[in-house]
């Protein structure tokens, strides 16, 4: 079909490693967006749709060290948490064992580490650090890793992203319009180019002369 | 827009059925219905129109809302012929109205003179199908100049001092220059090459009634949704509707091409949307599925005269698969590029475009300065490697690489080889109960060589710019294609090659094949202008073909 692009590789492997679960669900994508409008327009506080509230405050509180909130928002602020509950409700549905298998898993992983507490949210910062790095090369843990990303960076209909801070984060814009010059080095481009085909006229001038 | 609604029955024997309207497809679609042919174009993908393309990069990139679905169509993949072939994505194309030209980069630069007449300019290499094509560059010369005209391609002649001879200038000038471009330029004069503006089928300025492009920033991997991106959806596919005797019938997967006792093509058989078969009667058959689907259709569409597969006297139906070479650098500079914003592509380098026996392998390339890292995509992969992959210094990484990165892409040779090929898996089956697609490939050591040799080349090119950091994506074996060419080829040898030099089968008069799959060797990639004006050319010989009572027109 088209271009090579990005390198084919590339893309393979952004599309392959660690996403699979989102391979192929486009058809109910639509769903879950009006599901994301409708949530959206609700006047009701957000209730969870796949997570229990324990279930949840795991989550969340691991996604905050994938992204932590430090002096811009992390993760916890652009309601990744709500993300992936929508997800996992909706164009996501294949993950739910694998989440679930993770979540229940992770109270012994914690025992084993820190004897006197059970829940990762309970642990202290650099606990928490420490039994990620552990477990980091897990299949869990790249689910978690992956959607915490797309939560923080797909467009924020998807229930993540909110206010916009992942795109903000980056200093990613999705405008319908840009005009040049588009950064710091196509600014003077055109005076530059003026600049030396004079240089190139003068010189000329100057070796006829 | 009230474009006319040709319906065709399934009972009315129209004149030409086409498969496919992609790139190649949507051509032929146009230029037959314009000569007076009634034509049924089936698509297998949706109607989508511009209204609904959508900014949505989990949805377009991660969820391949445009693209083949894998878990509807899948494909296996092995890299020797000995192996069992494992389920793998191996393949990406645009499966929609309009094909993959809607949803690619646009990145459009003519293949050169030597392109077609390689094999005897530089001979033979063993164990590979490397040939001439049939036809010159001068022969194909005025169907580029169709295609850059008639779908607007913005550029500028003469720019290259390696571009081959033109009979008219580009319609219209080239786009801004972009950060990468300018840096493409500072490298590219360091080094004593030559960074040229692109070719790139979007426009620059008003065109035919349709928009300037806004440089919104999402075009690979998305529709245009202000009709700048030339794609066939927004230009000939319009103008093919608009003769009233041109039906595009999107979700229409065609699974047989039936043929007569005498051998001659009588129809198609496709599954309509609601998965009913429907037998479409037609005067000629034009295959233009891409480089996978035409020969897997032509490989299940099996009859007793045709016991390999339609058209498959040869035995090379599928055969000579090249997916082009790519290779990837990456930098980091000193102040904001933000290249997330305009086109692809702004500037390209054609200094290694040729071989040179020198090097000591056959195969050559063209560079480009890029970007193409969507948000989602760039957190979940696009830091260096050395980078952290979570935590508080990956954020911060995040934050300040995004918009300081660019790329350096070179695109290269693929050396036609029967080992690398299309056929049909012997076990897995698509949602319809078909054979899936199974592919061979494994890129000759040559290729390899190439793409080793244009990443170093990259690597200077970024340094040159005044990079602050370089680093690369290792190159591998490939296993994955974008491109999707040689499978059918064209040649003058009935006995080497599927089509002849006017893309009709050499086994099956009135059957006709464009696309991807006709070509004879890979370019550099960037193989979308060619095809298109394989298109063009091969409309004008099957309008000659029928004229002249060989596929009587209706009218």
């Amino acid at each position: 079909m088209d271009d090579q692009e990005i390198s084919r590789r590339f893309f393979l492997i952004q599309s392959g490693i660690g996403s699979a679960w989102l391979l192929s669900h486009w058809t109910e994508v639509l769903a879950a967006q009006e599901h994301a409008h409708r949530a959206a327009q609700s006047a009701a506080p957000v209730r969870f749709e796949f997570f229990t509230p324990e279930q949840a405050a795991e989550v969340e509180a691991i996604a905050a060290q994938i992204i932590p909130t430090t002096d811009t928002p992390g993760a916890r602020e652009a309601h990744v948490i709500y993300f992936m509950d929508r997800a996992l409700a909706t164009f996501a549905v294949e993950e739910r064992a694998a989440f679930v298998k993770g979540l229940k898993e992770l109270p012994s992983q914690v025992k084993k580490r820190f004897k006197t507490k059970k829940r990762f949210s309970e642990l202290g910062s650099g606990e928490k650090i420490q039994l990620l790095k552990a477990i980091e090369s897990s299949p869990f843990f790249e689910l978690l890793r992956t959607m915490t990303i797309i939560g923080m960076f797909a467009n924020s209909e998807y229930g993540g992203n909110y206010d916009l801070v992942g795109w903000k984060l980056i200093g990613f814009e999705d405008q319908f319009l840009f005009k040049p010059p588009f950064g710091f080095y196509d600014r003077d481009y055109q005076t530059e180019q003026e600049k030396a085909e004079q240089e190139k006229a003068e010189q000329e001038k100057g070796g006829a002369a | 827009m009230g474009n006319p609604q040709t319906k065709f029955d399934a009972t009315t024997e129209i004149d030409f059925a086409l498969v496919g309207t992609g790139a190649a497809g949507g051509i032929i679609a146009k230029e037959l219905s314009a000569a007076g042919f009634r034509v049924l174009a089936l698509e297998q993908g949706p109607y989508l129109k511009e209204q609904d393309f959508e900014h949505d990069e989990l949805k377009y990139i991660r969820q391949w809302a445009v693209f083949n679905n894998y878990k509807r169509q899948p494909n296996t993949f092995r890299s020797a012929e000995k192996e069992k072939a494992k389920l793998q994505p191996a393949f990406i194309y645009g499966r929609m109205v309009g094909g993959g030209s809607v949803i690619y980069s646009a990145n459009h630069w003519r293949f050169h003179e030597i392109d077609f007449i390689e094999r005897s300019r530089l001979g033979a290499i063993a164990g590979t199908g490397f040939a001439d094509w049939p036809i010159t560059y001068a022969e194909l010369e005025p169907y580029y100049t169709k295609v850059e005209w008639e779908l607007g391609v913005s550029g500028l002649a003469g720019s290259s001092p390696f571009d081959p001879p033109r009979s008219k200038p580009y319609p219209l000038p080239p786009l801004p220059i972009k950060s990468s471009g300018v840096l493409a330029e500072r490298g590219a004069r360091k080094l004593g090459w030559h960074a040229f503006p692109a070719p790139m089928a979007i426009l620059s300025e008003r065109y035919q009634g349709r928009s300037a492009c806004f440089h919104c920033g999402f075009c690979q991997y998305f529709g245009c949704e202000a009709r700048a991106k030339s794609s066939t959806l927004t230009t000939v596919i319009r103008d093919a509707e608009k003769t009233g005797r041109c039906e595009i019938r999107p979700n229409s997967c065609v699974r047989k091409i039936e043929i007569d006792k005498a051998g001659r093509v009588t129809g198609v058989i496709y599954f309509d949307e609601s998965g009913r078969e429907v037998f479409q009667k037609a005067k000629a058959v034009v295959l233009c599925a891409n480089g996978a689907e035409t020969p897997r259709l032509l490989l299940l569409s099996k009859s007793n005269l045709f016991p390999k597969g339609l058209a498959n006297s040869s035995g090379k139906v599928g055969k000579y698969l090249m997916f082009n070479g790519a290779a990837i650098a990456r930098a980091l500079f000193e102040h904001p590029l933000n290249e997330f914003k305009s086109v692809v592509v702004s500037r390209v380098i054609h200094d290694f475009y040729d071989s040179d026996p020198r090097r000591g392998f056959y195969g050559g390339g063209g560079i480009d300065t890029r970007f193409v890292s969507y948000p989602i995509s760039y957190a979940l992969q696009g830091l260096p490697p050395d980078a952290p992959r979570w935590g508080a210094e990956y954020k911060r990484l995040l934050k300040e690489n995004y918009t300081h990165t660019l790329g350096a892409l070179s695109h290269t040779t693929s050396l036609p080889l029967e080992t690398n090929n299309i056929s049909l898996d012997p076990d897995v089956k698509d949602a319809w109960r078909l054979p899936a697609a199974r592919v061979t490939y494994k890129d000759h050591p040559d290729d390899i060589r190439t793409m080793k040799f244009l990443l170093e080349r990259s690597k200077e090119l970024l340094e040159a710019a005044g990079a602050r950091k370089v680093w690369e994506r290792p190159v591998s074996e490939q296993t994955f294609g974008f491109h999707l060419l040689g499978t059918c080829r064209m040649g003058n040898d009935p006995k080497d090659s599927v089509v002849n030099k006017y893309h009709r089968a050499h086994d099956v008069p009135n059957l006709f094949i464009c696309d991807g799959s006709s070509l004879v060797t890979s370019g550099r990639g960037q193989p979308t202008c060619t095809i298109q004006a394989l298109a063009y050319r091969a409309a004008d010989h099957i309008i000659r073909m029928a004229k002249s009572g060989e596929i009587k027109p209706a009218l």
